[in-house]
């Protein structure tokens, strides 16, 4: 499962696909049929083919094939169009990038061609502020030290600038190499993992180098990023076209269906199924009639005997009359209701964000009802609750503790002695500080230094060094300056052992310039440094600056060194670069070479971080906790932090009210006992509300592997919890878990960790925060601060949800209504399928007397937002179902059937005799009708205002007589 | 933006000053409108008891009046009711009414004596009345064609018309259809004493009808030509818009039971005034169990003899007020205060759902 590219050279790229970009999704060939196929994949489609096609027998059609076959195309045509014009769009751009024009080397010789014509193997030439056109990886740019930056924006959101560098065996290939260099890379075949490549290269003669040289994601560009900061670079394309990795990423979602709309769905089959019985009840009865009565009534001239097909024909007639029972336009009506629901929350001016200027967004029109069910919310921490804004408030170093009088340790004197008095603790801890991360120092044209970084924590901490005179002034792929109280230090940057989520640290191997010494510098959470420590040192101190610190809310950092000896680097590098060069689950056998480095760290001390409670958090989940809904914390972060953050915005209530279960233990039998211990605490408890549990990444993994059961028990009772240490995986699990038990949920997150448990929640909401735009991206709606949530739900979701209930079930109480006339109608006519009304009737009334008036209600509410913010135990009702479920919808039946009863013997008894005419007769029952519509409309869902509504009607016949 | 969050559960704004200056700053922000912000004028009437027990109150002030006012118009009505399909039938031929129906030989002839119970003015509409016959029924309000009607070139259009649609041998039949085959032939000639009462039958069927749905040019042929007669013939020399039967039968009745104009009397009778009506009877009705019945009516302004309309405002009416009543005394015996907290069901059910 491997491809080989061959650099240079125009025979191998055949093999592949060129570089055409095409993410439309017809062609102008397959257009109809594809598109019809894929909308007759609906049933309600189906059903109204299946009508259509039967009236066009006019043996059995009571009114003119128009009046279906008219709102069919219509919607056809409606969903058409738009399917073709954004795929025409679609086309359009699609052409645009493809005919752009890139550089490309072929042999020495630079030309250029259209980015489609690029082919696997070709060398493309990108200056700066290019767009790349397809996964490339890189072999040469204008810095001498052989890394350039890329932004990836348009493929993960994340803003900041990316380094990318030159395999080692690229390195110093002059321009004109470059152009004839021929090679082999061997790659795995494409895929849509943006954070993975595991490949590797060879060059061959005239360049050569025998060794296989390790190729990985830093060492590509990534079609669809852009090249910043430097002046050209160049690569060998790997992946071209569709293949390429953000083009694999692509694809369409899965369309999310809204509990409502499944509610409607349900519904629509039980009245199917209604109207097959009456169908066949009166079919029966009709034929019944024809046999026994019908051929005396010598005026009908029943023929004696008549086609085979005779017994069918009455059946069918009565099919086609109550096929309108299934309003053709409530898809229509309740797409064009959704689209508006969206374009409120899109519009509203108190979900806008004035401080970042974002305002509220949302990215999928179709499940805003769904916002007005939730029952459970999911919410990340960092970034979501916090706002994200790292500040580095204390630290410990040497045993001592800084920042505690003042609560800011750039301030405490003491620290700032120890720092200009060159103490050797001091100044360890802070060039740890400044080296240990991944930030990019740029420097800007009047000369002040700021940073890159891809996480937080390591900007504030770099910040943080500078104001303590530990100034990191320039960095590159393989050095780095720190300037110290005016005197400069060059270290050699050899490796970076990264960060990863299971790791929970990161290290970075360094050779210092004027001793030749090599250093381990590490830093990360407690438990993955601690464990890690020299044995001979004491940790007690530190292990209780941790405890207070995080008790105090703060994100807590452990710094560490170690100095190496040489030949233990050069043994350790070697095992390092074999794992890097591994094809196959090389995360894995990474992670295992650098835990066999970082053992008996020194620690230097712990750093404390404060990240603020957003404005409006604490109030948002009070607000949110009594509408009823459970607030659960997901977070990476540490178990005492998040509980102090839970406490702080009134996740959880102090001990005197309420109870914080732990579920915890060392061994898997402990575990699973502190779970049922857990699980009959919550039971027993009578006031479950102040319960909650918490507990961390491996106790979750161990409780899902051996104890699912019980803990979908808890997670049912307990409204909140406290899960720390989550990993992306378990995130999107734990939303799983919920959803499986059929609760509605809702995520919430800012970063890429929370991706995916946004994409497999009901609901995804991503708040476009400081770590990139990723999850606003794959969120369904996006707002800019947690705090618009409650605004969200009780609102929009709230009145979304009203809405549809409205929207919906009138739709099949006006068209039930109108069936039951006719059904009615055809028992004094001899059971025989006539329709009282005509074709342009029917139409009019399902269009322009019913389904316009009806949008009036996207603008009703049935109670002021003030009011429901106010008492949020209102949403009790659309989050429990009450206003659309088979309950109600009996109710709207029972209406319809009432109503058309009264409308029908209202009029044939005003109209008996001679002004029994049929015109006469449809005219004041169809008027009847559309007055008693106005009514229902007019007196909203008030049930106990519907037989005020019945009464009034009794007065709509008159005028027309 | 702080405005609406009044309730205090959050402080809203970002508290970045003016709103307004803030709104300029930022090009992302939404634009305003009361529309987009869903702050469109709207009332929502509160009802209060008072509310509703006017509004109960006033309907039933406006109905019961217009109830008995339609009431004592139905009741003006004088109506004459003959039914003579059992009475015409000889008494020899009792047993067998479908024989004496269809065979033409025996006289259809008959004299019927009617005694007008109060003064009648004119005019006098003279209807007859048909009882299970299904003009609505699907085969037979079908069977039409309604541009042969209006169009004399369009002749040959004769879908939709079977059974009726042509002759033996091909030729199209105007006006086809069963509708108009069956076209109801009983006649009536009405007598006071020895004084003819003149029947006028003009203007009996909608003026609408004769101008556009029947034309001028349009004349029958090929009419009950056909093996099987239905009812009435059509005298081909004058045109449709001037066969008025033809045109009131043909709008047809959407009830198994109705009456159809026949014409007009423009004299006044008075209180036991017996009348004598000599008719034909060749319409059957005998065959599905029909009845055929006379009727004399003079009309008011809410039409003819019809109870139902004042009955049904006048209940209605009256329960309007029975129940502004009930409610002013529930109202007075155990008042509610409005807008009780104690009511809602997350107070009544303190546990949730």
């Amino acid at each position: 499962m491997k491809r080989f590219v061959y650099v240079n050279d125009e025979s191998c790229g055949e093999s592949y696909c060129d570089n055409r970009v095409s993410n439309t999704k017809y062609t102008l060939w397959n257009f109809l049929p594809k598109n019809l196929l894929e909308q007759f994949r609906r049933f309600m489609n189906q059903y109204f083919l299946l009508i259509a096609c039967l009236q066009l027998w006019s043996r059995i059609t009571p009114v003119s094939p128009v009046t279906t076959w008219g709102p069919l195309a219509i919607i056809f045509i409606v969903s058409a169009s738009k399917e073709a014009w954004d795929d025409y769009n679609r086309y359009l751009s699609d052409k645009k990038a493809n005919e752009r024009k890139v550089w490309v080397v072929k042999d020495g010789i630079r030309g250029q061609i259209k980015a489609q014509e690029i082919h696997v193997g070709n060398i493309v030439w990108l200056h700066e502020n290019d767009e790349i056109p397809c996964d490339l990886v890189l072999i040469g740019t204008s810095d001498p030290q052989g890394i350039c930056y890329v932004e990836t924006a348009a493929l993960d959101g994340e803003t900041d600038l990316k380094t990318r560098i030159i395999p080692s065996i690229c390195a110093n290939l002059s321009s004109d190499q470059l152009g004839k260099v021929k090679g082999v890379l061997e790659c795995p075949n494409p895929d849509n993992d943006i954070r993975r490549f595991d490949a590797n290269m060879r060059l061959f003669p005239p360049i050569i180098d025998n060794e296989k040289c390790p190729l990985a994601i830093n060492n590509t560009l990534l079609q669809s990023c852009y090249l910043r900061y430097t002046e050209w670079a160049c690569g060998v394309a790997i992946y071209t076209g569709n293949e390429t990795k953000s083009g694999m990423s692509r694809g369409t979602a899965e369309p999310k269906l809204t509990a409502a709309d499944s509610m409607i769905d349900k519904l629509t089959v039980a009245i199917f199924v209604f109207q097959i019985v009456v169908v066949l009840v009166l079919g029966f009865a009709g034929n019944i009639w024809k046999d026994s009565n019908g051929r005396k009534h010598w005026y009908l001239m029943y023929p004696a005997e008549g086609p085979w097909y005779d017994f069918l024909v009455i059946p069918l007639r009565f099919e086609l009359l109550c096929s309108i029972m299934i309003p053709i336009s409530i898809k229509v009506t309740l797409d064009l209701a959704k689209g508006v629901y969206a374009k409120f929350i899109d519009c509203d001016e108190q979900m806008f964000d004035r401080e970042t200027s974002t305002p509220a967004h949302s990215a999928n029109t179709a499940i805003s009802e769904d916002l007005g069910q939730v029952e459970y919310i999911l919410s990340d921490k960092t970034g979501t609750l916090t706002e994200n804004i790292m500040i580095f408030r204390r630290c410990c170093i040497n045993n001592t503790q800084y920042g505690d009088d003042s609560g800011d340790a750039l301030k405490d004197t003491r620290l700032l002695n120890a720092v200009s008095s060159n103490e050797p603790d001091v100044v360890k801890f802070l060039m740890v500080m400044a080296l240990c991360n991944t930030v990019v120092p740029i420097k800007s044209n009047d000369g002040a230094i700021s940073y890159k970084a891809q996480s937080q924590d390591e900007e504030a901490l770099v910040n943080a060094a500078s104001n303590l005179n530990m100034v990191l002034t320039s960095k590159d792929s393989s050095s780095a300056e720190i300037c110290f109280n005016s005197s400069k230090f060059q270290y050699e940057l050899l490796d970076v052992l990264e960060f990863t989520s299971d790791r929970k640290r990161m290290s970075v191997v360094v050779k210092e310039g004027g001793s030749g010494k090599f250093l381990l510098l590490s830093k990360g959470a407690d438990e993955a440094i601690f464990p890690r420590s020299n044995p001979g040192q004491q940790t007690k101190t530190y292990l209780e600056a941790v405890e207070m610190y995080s008790h105090l809310g703060l994100r807590t950092l452990c710094l560490g060194w170690r100095e190496l000896e040489e030949g233990e680097y050069k043994e350790w590098s070697k095992k390092f670069q074999e794992a890097s060069c591994s094809l196959d689950n090389r995360e894995c056998k990474i992670a295992e070479v650098c835990h066999s480095l970082e053992q008996g760290i020194n620690i230097l001390g712990v750093t404390a971080i404060e990240d603020r409670l957003q404005d409006g958090v604490p109030e948002t989940i009070k607000l949110l906790r009594s509408a009823g809904i459970n607030v659960w914390m997901l977070t990476g972060d540490k178990q005492n932090t998040a509980i102090q953050i839970a406490l702080l915005c009134n996740l959880i209530t102090p001990e005197s009210n309420g109870q914080l279960l732990s579920i915890n233990g060392k061994t898997e039998d402990e575990i699973l006992r502190s779970l049922e211990r857990a699980l009959v605490i919550m039971k027993t408890t009578p006031e479950r509300k102040d319960l909650a549990f918490v507990l961390d990444g491996w106790t979750l993994e161990i409780i899902l592997k051996h104890s699912m059961e019980s803990f979908t028990r808890l997670a049912m009772l307990s409204r909140t919890a406290i899960c720390c240490r989550m990993t992306p995986l378990q995130k999107a699990q734990l939303v799983g878990i919920l959803k499986t038990v059929g609760y509605l949920t809702l995520a919430i997150g800012d970063g890429g960790n929370d991706v995916r448990m946004i994409q497999e929640a009901n609901i995804g909401v991503g708040i476009s925060g400081r770590e990139g735009l990723q999850a606003a991206r794959a969120a369904d709606y996006s707002i800019g601060k947690f705090k618009f949530l409650k605004r969200l739900i009780l609102v929009h979701g709230r009145y979304s949800y009203n809405r549809t209930a409205f929207i919906s079930q009138y739709s099949f109480y006006k068209s039930l209504l109108i069936c039951f006339i006719q059904i009615l109608f055809s028992f004094v006519t001899g059971l025989s399928g006539t329709s009282l009304f005509n074709s342009i009737s029917l139409m009019a009334y399902n269009v322009f007397y019913t389904s316009l008036p009806v949008m009036t209600i996207l603008f009703d509410k049935d109670m002021s937002e003030t009011t429901v913010l106010q008492y949020p135990q209102i949403l009790l009702y659309s989050q429990a179902g009450r206003l659309l479920n088979p309950s109600t919808f009996a109710g709207w039946f029972g209406r319809s059937l009432y109503h058309a009863l009264v409308v029908f013997l209202i009029t044939v008894h005003t109209n008996a005799y001679e002004q029994s005419n049929m015109e006469e007769i449809s005219m004041v029952a169809l008027s009847g009708c559309i007055w008693l519509q106005a009514f229902v409309v007019t007196l909203d869902t008030k049930c106990t205002l519907s037989c005020g509504a019945s009464v009034v009607n009794l007065h709509t016949g008159s005028p027309w007589l | 933006m702080d405005s609406s969050n009044a309730a205090g559960t959050s402080n809203g704004g970002s508290g970045d000053g003016d709103p307004a200056a803030a709104a300029r700053r930022n090009t992302k922000m939404p634009k305003y409108s009361k529309f987009t912000q869903q702050e469109l004028p709207a009332c929502k009437p509160i009802l209060t008891p008072k509310w509703v027990v006017s509004v109960f109150f006033l309907v039933g002030v406006i109905f019961v009046p217009v109830g008995v006012v339609s009431l004592l118009a139905a009741r003006d009505v004088v109506e004459i009711i003959d039914r003579y399909d059992d009475a015409c039938v000889p008494v020899n031929m009792t047993d067998n009414k479908l024989g004496y129906i269809q065979n033409e030989t025996i006289s259809k002839e008959c004299t019927r004596t009617l005694t007008v119970t109060k003064d009648m003015k004119q005019p006098i509409f003279v209807y007859y009345q048909l009882d299970n016959f299904y003009q609505n029924h699907r085969r037979y309000v079908k069977s039409r064609n309604d541009a042969q009607l209006r169009d004399y070139k369009k002749a040959n259009q004769t879908t939709s018309c079977e059974p009726e649609r042509t002759t033996a041998d091909g030729k199209p039949i105007v006006p086809c259809g069963l509708i108009a085959w069956s076209l109801f032939n009983d006649t009536y000639i009405f007598n006071r004493g020895n004084e003819n009462l003149t029947v006028d039958k003009k203007d009996i069927s909608w003026k609408s009808d004769r101008e556009h749905k029947f034309a001028k040019n349009v004349y029958p042929s090929n009419f009950q030509n056909g093996g099987l007669i239905g009812g009435a013939k059509l005298d081909s020399s004058i045109p449709l818009s001037d066969q008025e039967d033809l045109i009131v039968w043909m709008r047809t009745a959407a009830l198994p039971t109705f009456r159809k104009l026949y014409g007009r009397i423009y004299v006044d009778l008075k209180e036991n005034d017996t009348i004598t009506v000599k008719l034909d009877n060749n319409y059957n009705t005998y065959s599905f169990g029909g009845k055929k019945k006379l009727v004399l009516s003079t009309a008011t302004w809410l039409g003819g003899k019809n109870d139902f309309l004042g009955f049904a405002y006048l209940i209605v009416g009256g329960l309007c007020i029975f129940l502004a009543f009930a409610f002013t005394l529930l109202y007075v015996i155990k008042p509610r205060k409005l807008g009780d907290h104690n009511y809602l069901s997350w107070n009544r059910h303190p546990a949730g759902r």
